[in-house]
């Protein structure tokens, strides 16, 4: 049993990629950001940050789809992402699409 | 909210000249923290006009940390505070941030009340079973059986249940999460804060340092796994089955949403509309 | 600036103290009473909250007095003159946040209609025995100001005196006003709002971007803003710095809290002299005993003791200057007060020595017998030697206490 649903517009949509942000001094190493990705894209980093914590790193930067669950789930503000810039023109032009087909349908 | 590469997104809504905060590694309440960040950015509201009130506890330090007006009042005496600055100015937006034993211990009176008057707060009750700040004692939260340093051979008083008192008391919106259901949560403070009325949300936060470390539960990652394993989302549920038992499942979800006069509506109905007021002085 | 004619019942009425409490407080511009019923203070908030919706004021009977000091801080942060009004056991479930208000520098007026105690005591009695827990109640070090009238008339200039005092030093003000001066019924003359000075709020009014909140002016004093100004306000019980952040010691700011009333104490403090220039006994009062000296003060001086009255409008910061100067020229200080010793203690303090001090001790219940202050009067003009310490004055009522036979209490030195 390994079918996933298709779905049908899956030629217009692109994947957004992300970007990770990690001010590494900040963080205290709780491990929610690396624990809870759902792209599996961080791990512990074996190296300390200045208050002695182990920091997160990025391991698979391809798999982030800048979902934004590690900036709100990080507890002391250390960690964030954004979209990666040759995916920025892409939303913009596909929400300016969403618009006009929202318009076409109201 | 606008992200850039070298900036938190959320740091106009913080104090960054007192961050890194004081909580411990692990601990939930940051999280609330960014949940509630992210429902004032996505509600677009005048931070100007809105106010955080905080009691005594380590969630009290929480509006020490949050760049809008903030009062980090005495120990149980949030809900009071914020009510006069609600009365004083009814323009503001009014936000309780304070712990499980300043709002319901301590405070439980003046929470009990404020719902009663339906004043219009929302109040975000973290609730990590424990007096962190003071070092690990058994709370009004504390569940049967954990133990902390002053139930040292596990704790015997029956906890309160905050939603059930909440709803027997007459809020209009109860909600309760944990700090892992980050979006859920967000989605409920986002209501809680449109609702007039008295809103609670309660945020179910592990405290990797006490109350984990005393009943060997593991750190705060192993408290947001047990978390994501045992906690149901069950909305409406009746309040009356919201007890949560030692490390059993948690039932959290969107329990009330009713709509009952504000204090403030009530007021001006009846003195300033009705004029029941008039010519009613003693000299 | 005047007070607003809104809020002024101007006219010639009779009415008792605590009615007219709280039409001082609305002629002062009070717009938010957070209250406990608590006897006999109670007709006060009856008052105010009759007349609340007439001027625009909120009255709010909170679920207790921890709260309703908590909302009266609340309210004034929020831009609101804010009062409270309570008694005794009341009183000193504020205590905690009288200290928070004086740490906060909020300003806001207590008003506190003594009656008998400890504890539940004598609810419906007078006393005068909240004055010292007035200045030390709460913990740590602060100041506040206490005002003390001696009549209906006086509670109504009075309180207006002191949202003015609050208002310009930000610091929380205590009427200390009594059960017999709460309940007394006397004509009060509430003048035109042109006649009645009413101190409004400092606002910060520089660049946004300088603001600190407990940056002083000159006078100590900083100048406030309020909560939705978009200043972005951190306020904090901890112990903090001129931004509002907390630190971790206490020589900046704590210093300031105390220095702000100390060194303007001269600005503040009001007392009432009369026949003092020849005076070689003084009778110290405060409140409604003041009234009940005058009596013995007209008795003594028909049988030719010179003997002079200081009243104590101001009782916190106490007059420390007045009395070391008066004490080099008389021979003593009659000290009548509703406890068995509290404002004593501060005269004596005070004297350095120089003059005899004896106390009219009298419990809670009742007000005293003027032959009572009479006698100590005699007594001390009598006195050849400088005594140590306060004497206390042997009342007419020590037979009903502990040992009728003796006439006086047990001695327990052996």
């Amino acid at each position: 049993m390994n079918y996933k649903r298709i779905p049908y517009d899956i030629d217009k949509i692109k994947i957004p990629q992300g970007e990770i942000h990690i001010i590494k001094n900040r963080c205290k190493g709780c491990g929610f950001c690396v624990e809870y990705c759902p792209r599996d894209v961080l791990e512990m980093s074996d190296e300390f940050n200045a208050m002695g914590y182990h920091p997160p790193r990025v391991k698979n930067p391809e798999n982030c789809v800048n979902c934004g669950l590690c900036e709100m789930l990080c507890p002391d503000f250390a960690i964030w992402s954004t979209l990666k810039p040759d995916c920025r023109q892409a939303s913009k032009k596909k929400s300016a699409e969403d618009e006009k087909e929202a318009k076409i349908e109201s | 909210m606008i992200k850039k590469e070298d900036h938190h997104p959320m740091e106009s809504l913080l104090r960054m000249d007192r961050i890194p905060h004081i909580w411990c590694p692990g601990c939930g309440i940051g999280t609330t923290v960014t949940a509630f960040i992210v429902a004032l950015e996505k509600l677009k509201l005048d931070f100007n006009k809105v106010c955080v009130v905080s009691g005594i506890g380590c969630t009290g330090r929480v509006a020490g940390y949050i760049n809008l007006d903030s009062f980090h009042t005495t120990h149980g005496r949030a809900i009071p505070f914020a009510t006069g600055i609600k009365l004083g100015n009814p323009e503001l937006k009014v936000v309780v941030f304070s712990g499980d034993g300043d709002l319901i211990s301590i405070g439980g009176n003046h929470f009990i009340h404020a719902a009663r008057r339906n004043i219009d707060l929302t109040v975000i009750c973290v609730n990590n079973f424990i007096y962190a700040m003071t070092g690990g004692q058994v709370a009004p939260t504390t569940p049967l059986t954990a133990y902390t340093t002053t139930s040292p051979y596990g704790n015997f008083e029956l906890p309160s249940n905050v939603p059930q008192l909440a709803e027997s008391a007459g809020a209009v919106y109860v909600a309760r999460w944990t700090a892992l259901h980050i979006r859920r949560l967000t989605n409920s403070i986002i209501e809680a804060l449109q609702k007039p009325g008295f809103s609670v949300v309660e945020v179910i936060s592990p405290c990797a340092m006490y109350y984990s470390r005393i009943n060997r539960l593991g750190d705060g990652i192993d408290m947001m796994k047990f978390y994501h394993e045992n906690s149901v989302i069950k909305h409406n549920e009746p309040t009356e089955n919201l007890d949560i038992d030692y490390q059993k499942e948690i039932i959290v979800g969107k329990f009330i949403n009713r709509e009952r006069p504000t204090f403030t509506d009530s007021y001006n109905d009846w003195l300033v509309t009705e004029k029941k007021a008039q010519s009613k002085s003693m000299i | 600036m005047k007070a607003n004619p809104r809020d002024v019942h101007t006219g010639a009425y009779y009415i008792d103290g605590d009615v007219a409490a709280a039409e001082g407080a609305l002629a002062a511009g009070c717009k938010f009473l957070g209250g406990y019923p608590i006897t006999p203070s109670t007709e006060a908030a009856e008052a105010f909250a009759r007349r609340a919706p007439e001027v625009g004021a909120i009255f709010i009977q909170m679920e207790d007095e921890l709260g309703s000091i908590s909302a009266v801080l609340g309210a004034s942060w929020a831009g609101k003159k804010a009062l409270t009004i309570t008694s005794g056991p009341g009183y000193s479930l504020m205590m905690e946040n009288i200290g928070l208000g004086a740490a906060l520098e909020t300003p806001f007026v207590i008003i506190n209609i003594q009656r008998g105690g400890p504890s539940t005591g004598l609810p419906t009695r007078t006393g005068q025995a909240d004055m010292m827990q007035t200045r030390w109640g709460s913990h740590g070090d602060y100041e506040v100001i206490a005002i003390s009238p001696d009549s209906p008339q006086e509670s109504f200039e009075f309180t207006v005196k002191a949202f003015n005092l609050a208002e310009r030093y930000r610091v929380p003000v205590m009427l200390m006003s009594d059960e017999c001066v709460g309940h007394m019924t006397e004509k009060v003359v509430i003048p035109p709002a042109s006649e009645i000075e009413v101190e409004t709020r400092r606002y910060y009014d520089g660049p946004k971007d300088k603001y600190l909140p407990f940056k002083p002016d000159k006078n100590l004093v900083p100048p406030m803003v309020k909560a939705g100004d978009g200043y972005k306000l951190y306020i904090t019980g901890l112990t903090h710095d001129e931004k509002g952040y907390p630190i971790l010691n206490q020589n900046l700011n704590t210093r300031r809290l105390v220095d702000k009333i100390r060194l303007n104490a001269d600005k503040i403090i009001e007392t009432k002299e009369e026949r003092l220039d020849d005076a070689e006994v003084i009778v110290v009062s405060y409140g409604i005993t003041s009234r009940v000296a005058i009596r013995a003060i007209e008795q003594a001086r028909k049988i030719g003791i010179k003997v002079g009255s200081l009243r104590l409008i101001t009782v916190w910061p106490f007059p420390d200057k007045k009395i070391v100067e008066l004490a080099k020229k008389v021979k003593g200080f009659v000290v009548p007060e509703i406890n068995y010793g509290q404002i004593v203690f501060e005269v004596e303090r005070c004297s350095h020595g120089n003059a005899n001090v004896i106390l009219v001790p009298h419990g809670g219940g009742s007000v005293h017998n003027p032959d009572d202050i009479l006698g100590a009067i005699k007594q001390v003009a009598r006195e050849k030697k400088r005594s140590e310490g306060i004497i206390e004055y042997k009342t007419g009522l020590e037979h009903l206490v502990f040992d009728q036979n003796k006439g006086s209490r047990p001695d327990l030195s052996g």
